[in-house]
């Protein structure tokens, strides 16, 4: 026996990456627009996407990643959106073979935006793609204006920002000018919608974002 | 639990190289930033568990660690950002991220091999 040293670089996360790319490339032969969607747990993911959805003309397609339960899966049911659910069963985010086992048990019979709901967290789902074509960032005033020195990747890889809850601005101490110097040092393109998931206020701009962006692809 | 499936592809990554060379890994250097997401000693402790019964068990993991660097837009110069602060050190512009520090693979591998 003897011993071999051997130069690789083998990445860790390309089959997950690989995955991704499989995903990505269905859905766009189906004309769906995957929009991955980043947020705390509480920041109002869900009702985010009850308004945006109600501000929206095209089909519409959602998947719920939770680490358990069915809740917000049946809450969108209920409203007649077509929603599935993915339980990671204690991981903290959504990766890629979750997705495409998902994309098997979801139908696509129009054009459209699917929105992936990923499980309540700032750090791991910007770290892993899913096949999505945006990745939609969530928070809310209630989080603090900390949040972009905190969890630059999450700023950093997001298309779209939504700042939520704008209503409690009057009660809480949100350091509006720290926060986007935090998040325009991360990126300089994300548009930053402010807006408000329990009046509805600023969701119609979101929506003609998202059409446009679809549209452009 | 964030480590445990990567940790599973770093043994079955490593495994086939040593499948098909019929051998043994020895050791793993596996270059990794602290922006990465992913915590080396996380690695180390399901490496230990998962290991047990492949082509990798007893095998020695190391990892080598990568400090994040943003870039300032004015100057060009590479540093280490402050708490709160994107900052360049030098001529105070602003700091951008770069893929420094987000390393994640497997550099190198030492395989025992039959003669």
């Amino acid at each position: 026996m003897h011993l071999a040293k051997k130069e690789t670089e083998l990445h860790i996360k390309a089959c997950n990456d690989h995955l991704a790319h499989h995903v990505e490339e269905f859905l766009a032969e189906k004309h769906v627009y995957g929009v991955n969607v980043m947020g705390a747990p509480g920041v109002g993911k869900t009702t985010v996407l009850e308004n945006i959805i109600r501000n929206l003309s095209c089909v519409t397609y959602v998947v719920e990643g939770d680490i358990e339960s069915d809740i917000d899966t049946r809450r969108l049911q209920q409203q007649n959106i077509r929603a599935v659910q993915i339980n990671t069963f204690g991981a903290c985010h959504l990766d890629a073979p979750l997705m495409h086992e998902a994309m098997h048990k979801m139908e696509f019979p129009e054009p459209g935006l699917l929105f992936i709901e990923n499980v309540g967290n700032l750090v791991c789902p910007a770290e892993f793609s899913i096949g999505e074509k945006m990745k939609m960032l969530i928070v809310s005033v209630t989080d603090g204006s900390d949040k972009p020195y905190k969890y630059p990747l999450a700023f950093e890889k997001a298309g779209v920002i939504l700042l939520n809850k704008i209503d409690l601005l009057p009660h809480v101490e949100f350091d509006e000018k720290f926060f986007m110097d935090g998040v325009r040092h991360l990126n300089k393109k994300a548009p930053v919608f402010k807006v408000c998931g329990r009046t509805g206020e600023g969701f119609k701009e979101v929506a003609e974002f998202l059409c446009a962006a679809k549209q452009s692809v | 639990m964030h480590e445990l499936p990567l940790t599973e592809e770093i043994v079955r990554l490593a495994g086939n190289e040593a499948k098909e060379q019929k051998g043994r890994v020895k050791t793993i250097e596996l270059v990794l930033g602290t922006d990465s997401g992913f915590v080396g000693e996380s690695v180390q402790m399901y490496f230990d568990v998962i290991s047990q019964g492949t082509l990798c068990e007893g095998a020695r993991l190391v990892v080598v660690p990568v400090q994040p660097q943003l870039q300032c837009e004015s100057c060009g110069r590479y540093f280490r950002r402050k708490p709160f602060s994107f900052a360049c050190p030098g001529c105070g512009g602003n700091g951008v991220p770069t893929d420094i520090g987000r390393e994640f693979y497997i550099k190198s591998l030492e395989l025992e091999l039959p003669d």
